[in-house]
């Protein structure tokens, strides 16, 4: 199978991180921003950023796969 | 009429209507195997996302996570967390799968590992295994409806009728039209959902607090500690929330029934296009947890936390919105149980019953035992339902700690050529059995972890170890 590239997945990790992994740097109740606890904001923001992020992933990822499934192409074209 | 009646005919109306679409959905198609379990391969990236967002958003969402902030407080965040690194996870492996569904005709989560590790007796573990663990995650909806009904109704319905005629439909709707059926009864499950968790989650804070700011500026003085880690608990701290979080994101989409819907999608791209967006709609469950913290405040004491919401709505809102919202929960239990239904379904009969008992069967055959399992699971489930109480979330756990056992032999099997079927079958049976062993002697969580985690890592490195033991022999995936 094609393994996505480096870049790709540093990308998807950085949700990782903030939601998951960093959770003790984050999990408290102040700052409250527009009144709401700071970790619930924290996670909240990242559900967009996340999407965000996987926007770009998919950009990336998509204009490599047409790459390279125009590429295969040509190399079958070749062979025959 | 009293309010008893009201409630319960909105209730009613709400759920006849969406099963009527559910019965029509599949009536345009003759309900082959195909049609029945993948609809024909040809969902849009609209139906694919109601789906999607249908089978993720149970009435775990609803009930569950406003039980968690009312009854544990902080650690219930998890639930926010994994929603959407889970589709980050799908965004990488789920397109692949459905490649290779297309390519070689897969319909379920066995039919992937037989054709990956060529073994019928691995496909059938794999299918009962995921049989064993849908039954809770179906128990947990059928106790969660039971609960809407009872309370929406204000107990003009009880518990157990009101399983039982929701059963009955459920089963008669997928039973009819397939997988159809579970995706057109989204819609209006989506949508009333959305509107019921927003209105709930805006106006309950309003009315007691006059708004979400000042509710959790009342809680943040009253009970500072119930916002934040580990809550209202001793041992959900954050290195058990890193594991939970980790666990449940691998295992999404683990779920029988979600490795299945991935089938019937158009193309892969799309699924890429749905990962990108589904986070989005875990937003709606902030609204759930703002009712649950609410409800920590305004109805202090309950014994059942998954109570929580419905008692703090129907103290709140008018009774015509105690049905609406009922109905919405109801929808919400109805289609995951359908899809759950459907898929155990055909897993029992196509990977089970037809390659260890009878091969000599025809795909009308499988798919006549797979129509007549809906029955007999549904009894079964309704069975458990009736008859054993645990929380929601703690059966949802066990679900999701036994199904990410498939997370090895899926990934390895897409991405690492040298992987051996006896690898992926000595791990996944480690990875069972640990399972299993923390959680029925009560270990979970272990050491500040989650048991399903650490049953995961074991079941990973048994995995590889039994895989790079075995003598190398070249294996492609794109070949036969």
């Amino acid at each position: 199978m094609k393994k996505p590239s480096f870049w790709v997945i540093c990308l998807a990790l950085i949700p990782f991180f903030a939601m998951c992994f960093s959770v003790s740097l984050w999990d408290r109740i102040y700052p409250m921003i527009l009144g709401v606890p700071f970790n619930i904001f924290w996670l909240l923001s990242w559900i967009v950023l996340t999407s965000l992020c996987m926007w770009r992933v998919y950009r990336l990822e998509t204009s490599r796969i047409s790459k390279n499934s125009a590429a295969t192409a040509r190399a079958r074209s070749n062979d025959l | 009429m009293t309010s008893s009646a009201i409630a319960l005919s909105v209730i009613s109306t709400i759920v006849l209507l969406a099963s009527t679409i559910g019965f029509y959905a599949g009536t345009r198609h003759k309900m082959s195997l195909e049609q029945w379990t993948v609809g024909g391969r040809g969902f849009g990236t609209l139906l694919m996302w109601l789906l999607m967002a249908g089978e993720v958003y149970t009435t775990f969402s609803f009930l569950g996570a406003s039980g968690w902030a009312y009854s544990r407080g902080g650690p219930a965040l998890y639930i926010l967390a994994y929603l959407s690194l889970g589709n980050v996870v799908a965004f990488f492996i789920v397109p692949t799968i459905w490649e290779l569904g297309r390519a070689h005709g897969l319909q379920t989560q066995p039919d992937f590992f037989l054709m990956r590790y060529r073994s019928k007796y691995l496909a059938a573990f794999v299918a009962a295994v995921g049989v064993a663990f849908m039954i809770p995650y179906l128990q947990i909806q059928l106790t969660g409806l039971g609960i809407i009904m009872q309370v929406a109704s204000f107990g003009g319905m009880g518990r157990t009728h009101a399983m039982i005629i929701a059963v009955a439909l459920v089963a008669g709707f997928v039973f009819v039209s397939g997988i159809r059926a579970v995706a057109w009864v989204s819609i209006p499950k989506d949508i009333l959902m959305v509107l019921a968790a927003v209105s709930i989650g805006i106006w309950v804070p309003h009315h007691y607090f006059g708004g979400i700011a000042p509710m959790f500026a009342v809680l943040a003085r009253v009970k500072p500690a119930h916002l934040v880690m580990p809550g209202a608990t001793e041992n959900l701290g954050h290195s058990w929330y890193i594991s939970a979080v980790l666990l449940s994101a691998l295992g999404g989409s683990m779920w029988p029934h979600n490795f299945g819907a991935v089938f019937t999608a158009k193309s892969a791209d799309t699924l890429r296009r749905n990962a990108v967006v589904l986070p989005l709609y875990t937003l709606t469950l902030a609204f759930i947890f703002f009712t649950g913290f609410a409800a920590f405040l305004v109805v202090p004491g309950l014994r059942d936390g998954d109570l929580s919401l419905l008692t703090v709505v129907s103290k709140t809102f008018p009774v015509w919105m105690l049905g609406l919202i009922g109905g919405a929960g109801a929808l919400t239990a109805m289609v995951p149980a359908a899809i759950m239904i459907l898929t155990a379904s055909t897993l029992f009969a196509k990977n089970l019953v037809r390659p260890i008992f009878a091969p000599e069967m025809s795909d009308d055959q499988v798919a006549r035992l797979a129509r007549i399992m809906v029955v007999v699971l549904s009894v079964i489930s309704l069975y458990f339902a009736v008859y054993s109480s645990s929380t929601l979330v703690s059966l949802l756990l066990v679900g999701y700690a036994g199904v990410t056992q498939f997370f090895p032999g899926v990934v390895l099997g897409l991405f690492w050529k040298r992987v051996t079927m006896g690898g992926i079958f000595a791990g996944m049976i480690v990875g069972v059995g640990c399972t299993a062993f923390l959680v029925l002697t009560k270990r979970d969580p272990f050491n500040g972890l989650n048991a399903g985690f650490i049953a995961l890592c074991t079941n990973f490195a048994v995995a590889v170890l039994v895989s790079a033991l075995a003598p190398a022999k070249p294996a492609n995936l794109r070949e036969t």
